[in-house]
């Protein structure tokens, strides 16, 4: 089969590999029809996320067909047209059995901090993921989710993550009626948090990014007021102008370990990796919020340390919220909110790229060119 | 003028969102959110297991050792090899996730990782080439000049060639040196 292979920094290709087998009775192969590539894809791209392996491939958002079933699994069938949640989860284990899916503590050998992830490094379970035409799917009765006949494939790949990680970030920061809240950044998380969170009864939404184009997605798409922060000397400052001096009740972070906007901390993260991640838009959500407020991080971190401002944290009296999202925990009502019309996911898709092409996909996505916000890969298959 | 204990007025009443924004305040009892409370016992995942059955082993799997064992299912994409193997291995076994000697190891495993595949791609029909890998051939057509303007992030994106191409610079030169070597010894 033909899958897409992380070569180094920077460097992707697509190469042949052999098509997943069962490996366990409860797997399921699947044949994708849409993946993704997500924004913290680029940082397994940019080489920050340790253990990320030549040969590895990428792509935790991904729908397809089932082509094959292990001898357990009873829930799905050959020929099923399902949508697979990014995480990879059994379950059962003591925190599935409390609806913490994301932190599953039976499929990541590798690490007990983060649970199992499709295509994200042998950090998170050293599965290869869905950039291909085939990819083997773990608890096949547990993760897997039959589409709706009348949700489109570039709808149904939305729900994996980026739609669910928006809803689940306005879910964790505790919004109430009339609250105002801040969401720093307008790439796909951060759209569907701020849309998200007029659902929840925001009496103001303000997004924050430097790109131009994603701001115009914001006003348009999530009927936020925005800020480019590139226009401003102090964007903290600007944030507590539009709010009395207070600071904005509750900030959702959904920026993550390549935030922009301080030079110093964005190179010794992304570039010399001496840092998890830049802490730029964590410290100003920090800093943006106000006493007492709640801060939800929806960005992506890796796991050495970073530069956090915990002192302005604790001195405030905030509370920090943050968690992968167990994204099939938030399914039912999503489909309810898209039949409704309050969401429309694939709004936010700028592209389709072939498989093929999948070198160009990831040189878009992470030097944003061409207006990109969400680009799907499209396998050869379909 | 002193804070108040007022919150500052809204620009728009709620009746005003709600004719504005679709579904405004659906969501605005807690209860209609999926994460309230944020653990539930009463939810249906599909598992008809107490205890997964466990994936057999068929190589030795690394695993961190805040795991008391094998954890039932794991991944098995690109097991350890090669030197960058050896370091992978070294830091599972001796340090834990709460060490930072063990990511810093794994981060350098990484990088001697890409130098092995490279110098054994070198021994293929289909070499690494770190321009078509990069996908910067595509960028005359996605407008390179518009999409960049005004944007912060231009001042260190002039790092990223460096970051590609310095390690194949470096490497072609220490090869070069060797073999200037190499012929004045011979």
């Amino acid at each position: 089969m033909r899958a897409m292979a992380y070569r180094g920094p920077y460097k992707v290709r697509v190469e042949e590999k052999d098509v997943p087998g069962i490996e366990h009775p409860n797997d399921a192969v699947v044949r994708v029809v849409r993946a993704a590539i997500c924004g913290s894809d680029l940082h397994l791209y940019h080489g920050m996320m340790p253990d990320t392996r030549i040969g590895h491939t990428f792509g935790h958002e991904f729908v397809g067909v089932v082509e094959k079933v292990g001898p357990s699994v009873q829930n799905l069938q050959v020929g099923d047209r399902v949508m697979v949640p990014f995480n990879i989860y059994c379950g059962t284990c003591f925190f599935c059995a409390r609806g913490l899916y994301s932190n599953c503590h039976n499929v990541n050998p590798n690490a007990t901090a983060v649970g199992g992830i499709y295509g994200y490094s042998h950090t998170t379970g050293g599965y290869d993921g869905g950039q291909a035409e085939y990819v083997r799917v773990p608890f096949a009765d547990v993760g897997p989710s039959v589409i709706p006949d009348w949700m489109s494939d570039d709808d149904a790949v939305l729900m994996t993550d980026a739609l669910a990680t928006g809803y689940f970030g306005a879910q964790l920061a505790d919004i109430a009626e009339g609250d105002t809240v801040a969401v720093l950044g307008a790439g796909p998380v951060g759209l569907f948090a701020a849309r998200s969170a007029w659902l929840m009864g925001a009496g103001r939404v303000i997004v924050v990014d430097q790109l131009e184009y994603r701001l115009e997605k914001a006003r348009e798409f999530a009927y936020a007021e925005t800020r480019n922060f590139a226009e401003f000397d102090d964007i903290v400052v600007e944030l507590k102008k539009a709010t009395d001096g207070l600071g904005a009740d509750r900030v959702i972070e959904a920026v993550g370990a390549e935030a922009d906007g301080n030079l110093v901390q964005h190179v010794t993260a992304a570039k010399l990796k001496l840092q998890g991640g830049s802490p730029v838009a964590l410290n100003w959500a920090i800093d943006g919020v106000r006493k007492g407020g709640t801060v939800s991080v929806m960005g992506a971190y890796g796991p050495i340390f970073s530069a956090v401002k915990f002192g302005d944290a604790m001195n405030k009296g905030l509370t920090l919220r943050m968690n992968q999202a167990p994204a099939k925990r938030q399914w039912p009502r999503l489909l309810e909110h898209i039949q409704a019309g309050y969401l429309t996911p694939s709004d936010v898709v700028t592209h389709h790229i072939p498989l093929e092409h999948i070198a160009e996909g990831y040189h878009l996505m992470s030097a944003k060119l061409d207006g990109c916000i969400k680009p799907l890969i499209v396998p050869s298959t379909d | 003028m002193p804070y108040t204990a007022d919150k500052p007025p809204l620009p728009e009443s709620p009746d005003e969102l709600r004719a504005r924004i679709p579904g405004w305040g659906a969501d605005l009892d807690p209860a209609d959110r999926p994460q309230v409370p944020r653990e539930r016992f009463d939810l249906p995942t599909g598992a008809h297991w107490d205890l997964p059955d466990p994936q057999p082993e068929t190589y030795p799997r690394e695993r961190s050792i805040e795991h008391e064992r094998l954890t039932p299912v794991f991944g098995t994409a690109q097991p350890p090899r090669g030197l960058s193997g050896v370091i992978r291995r070294y830091s599972y076994e001796r340090f834990s996730e709460a060490r930072a000697a063990h990511w810093l190891l794994l981060i350098a495993a990484d990088r001697v990782d890409a130098a092995e595949a490279h110098l054994r791609s070198m021994a293929t029909l289909r070499p690494d080439n770190p321009i078509t890998q990069t996908g910067v051939l595509s960028e005359p057509r996605r407008h390179p000049v518009a999409s960049r303007r005004g944007r912060v992030d231009v001042r260190h994106q002039v790092l990223d060639p460096l970051i590609v191409a310095g390690p194949w610079v470096a490497g072609a030169l220490v090869a070069v040196a060797a073999a200037r070597a190499a012929r004045r010894r011979s």
